[in-house]
């Protein structure tokens, strides 16, 4: 297992890689308060970008809605938990199937019907956003006026019901981004993984070569929809709050994936490295311009951002990043 | 260094025809492929040659007609479960998987009859070997030349244990000698597993050498039939086709 994990990574790899979690790891420790909810965010975009990626990325199939498996798990998740006091532990279990089985019935129209493409991201896109009006006109769900969570008294920690400090929800999503970049880099280099990887580069000549495509493709959406109900859940109980127009909107689902635009789309160190770049700057901009009163200044910039990516980098930062660095040609744990 | 057990068999392609709107593009064609044999599929450009493997390796469904490989029906089953029934086709144009090593876009036709990766990749190794490409196993395949590309694509089908092998023009674009190397291989491939081959080529210099047997098509129609010899001097052969030219 930490073999297959290892295997043709160059040393310095390795030792960049422990050192980068050595100093998240740390990050509580000497960051303020506001460097820490930045670093939050940061990582619950990796997270979510990865999952994201493993899509894309990876098996080739374009999701723009996946705001919605976010809205279906921090939903679910805070739904049992207000109404009936259903511990999140318990709570992550329904929302996981709920998003997973959301993602297999659209995996299911666009891949038995043959939507692919940009069609196949119109499908997505499509769900989430008559998913948020469901949610929107739903009382019990809070309807437009918003789900909230009962916030106890924030100074102690509650694991059982996640409540807890922003520190509590900086370990738990670095923990979820790690343990998602080892189980990409598990998968990549199974037999699943280069599959996937055989139908995003031509499916035509994956399934001649025996690559039984629906059942892949949803493998990929299944893994992909239940990763993203997880940071659903996560999202629910750091923030307290689920509005339907701000966690199901297609914009949502767009600054979802920036991160993974930019850093590098099928790449595994990728989607970290491009949201630990994008968020801080969107941040720090946002805080810059805060007395000249903007709107939307982080949108553009991010559209910047794209815009030059495109342009300049258009396979991501990161294979540059490696190449530089020396990484590359390893196929690793931080590489193509 | 040809892995595996001996494996072959019959192919049998009766009253096989593709319309499209309006278009007969094959047109009723049936042959036969004893186990083991080497058949050729000529004919001028448009003649329904590749709509045929398409047919046969289940890219197309056919209007009317049978494909069956060792006496079972492959129509209406998948291109990836043909392939697992023991059909293995290179395409015409290319098509690598482009982000992904030599060895790894072989491995993935291993990867129809193990899901053991190393052994995957062992295999990918034996058929990249075999077709002189153990070489170039960690380069992708953008960086490598045509030739070798097309023995990447050869090597891929060959990677999925195929019983019968359709190879739709493997040799086009290749030098004499490359052409000779090539024949050699396909030529011991099919003497000692014993594999089936049905190839569409129009290097006449490969049909010559290699083929058992030739079916000639035309307008989606199969208009002569035979061993190389007698197809090379049948005359409606020599009008559509060969032209009146000699053969090398």
């Amino acid at each position: 297992m930490i073999a297959r994990l290892t295997d043709g990574l160059p040393p310095r790899a390795l030792a960049l890689l422990a050192a980068f979690a050595a100093v998240m790891a740390a990050a509580p420790f000497f960051a303020s308060d506001y460097v820490l909810s930045v670093l939050i965010i940061s990582l619950y975009f990796a997270f979510v970008g990865q999952a994201w990626n493993l899509m894309l990325g990876f098996a080739g199939q374009l999701s723009l809605g996946h705001a919605l498996f976010v809205g279906i798990g921090a939903y679910t998740s805070a739904a049992l938990f207000t109404h009936f006091g259903v511990s999140p532990w318990v709570g992550v279990v329904a929302a996981v199937a709920l998003s997973t089985l959301m993602g297999c019935v659209i995996g299911y129209l666009g891949f038995r019907f043959s939507i692919r493409g940009v069609y196949f991201a119109l499908l997505t896109i499509a769900f989430a956003e008559f998913t948020g009006i469901m949610v929107d006109n739903n009382a019990w769900l809070g309807g437009s006026a918003g789900l909230f969570l009962p916030v106890k008294n924030a100074g102690s920690i509650d694991l059982l019901n996640l409540r807890g400090p922003p520190v509590l929800f900086y370990y738990m999503i670095l923990i979820l981004t790690g343990a998602a970049l080892l189980l990409c880099r598990l998968l990549l280099n199974s037999k699943l993984g280069l599959y996937w990887q055989a139908i995003r580069d031509d499916q035509e000549a994956a399934e001649a070569a025996g690559v039984p495509l629906f059942r892949y493709k949803m493998i990929a959406v299944a893994i992909s929809s239940a990763l993203t109900g997880v940071a659903g859940v996560w999202y629910a109980f750091y923030y307290n709050n689920l509005f339907p127009e701000s966690t199901f909107a297609t914009g949502r689902s767009i600054e979802l994936i920036l991160g993974t635009v930019v850093g590098g789309v099928g790449t595994l160190f990728g989607p970290i490295l491009g949201a630990l770049i994008l968020t801080p700057l969107g941040e720090l901009l946002t805080e810059l311009t805060s007395g000249l009163q903007i709107d939307g200044i982080k949108t553009f910039f991010w559209g910047f951002c794209v815009v030059a990516i495109v342009l300049f980098r258009p396979s991501g930062v990161w294979p540059w990043l490696a190449g530089l660095l020396k990484l590359d040609r390893s196929t690793g744990g931080d590489g193509r | 260094m040809i892995a595996g057990a001996p494996r072959s068999a019959s192919l049998k392609v009766e009253g096989l025809t593709r319309r499209f709107s309006g278009l007969t593009a094959v047109d009723y064609v049936s042959f036969e492929v004893p186990p083991g044999a080497i058949h050729a599929l000529i004919g001028p450009n448009g003649a329904g040659k590749t709509t045929t493997f398409n047919m046969i390796a289940g890219a197309l469904k056919p209007t009317s007609g049978d494909v069956s490989l060792d006496g079972h029906s492959l129509v209406g089953m998948r291109p990836d479960e043909i392939c697992r029934a023991g059909v293995g086709r290179t395409f015409q144009v290319v098509r690598p998987f482009n982000a992904i090593t030599v060895i790894d876009n072989v491995a993935v036709g291993a990867l129809s009859w193990t899901s053991d990766m190393a052994a995957a990749r062992r295999y990918a190794l034996d058929m990249l070997e075999l077709l002189g490409l153990a070489d170039k196993r960690n380069a992708l395949p953008g960086s490598i030349t045509l030739p070798d590309r097309k023995c990447l694509e050869v090597a891929r089908a060959l990677a999925t244990k195929p019983k019968l092998l359709l190879l739709d023009e493997v040799m086009a674009g290749l030098r004499p000698t490359e052409t000779d190397r090539m024949v050699a291989t396909f030529r011991r491939l099919n003497k000692e597993t014993g594999v089936t081959i049905v190839l569409i080529e129009h290097v006449m210099r490969a049909v010559m050498a290699l083929s058992h047997h030739v079916v000639v098509l035309n307008y989606g129609k199969v208009i002569a039939q035979g061993t190389p010899e007698q197809v090379t001097r049948n005359p409606d052969v020599l009008a559509c086709y060969l032209g009146a030219e000699e053969l090398s």
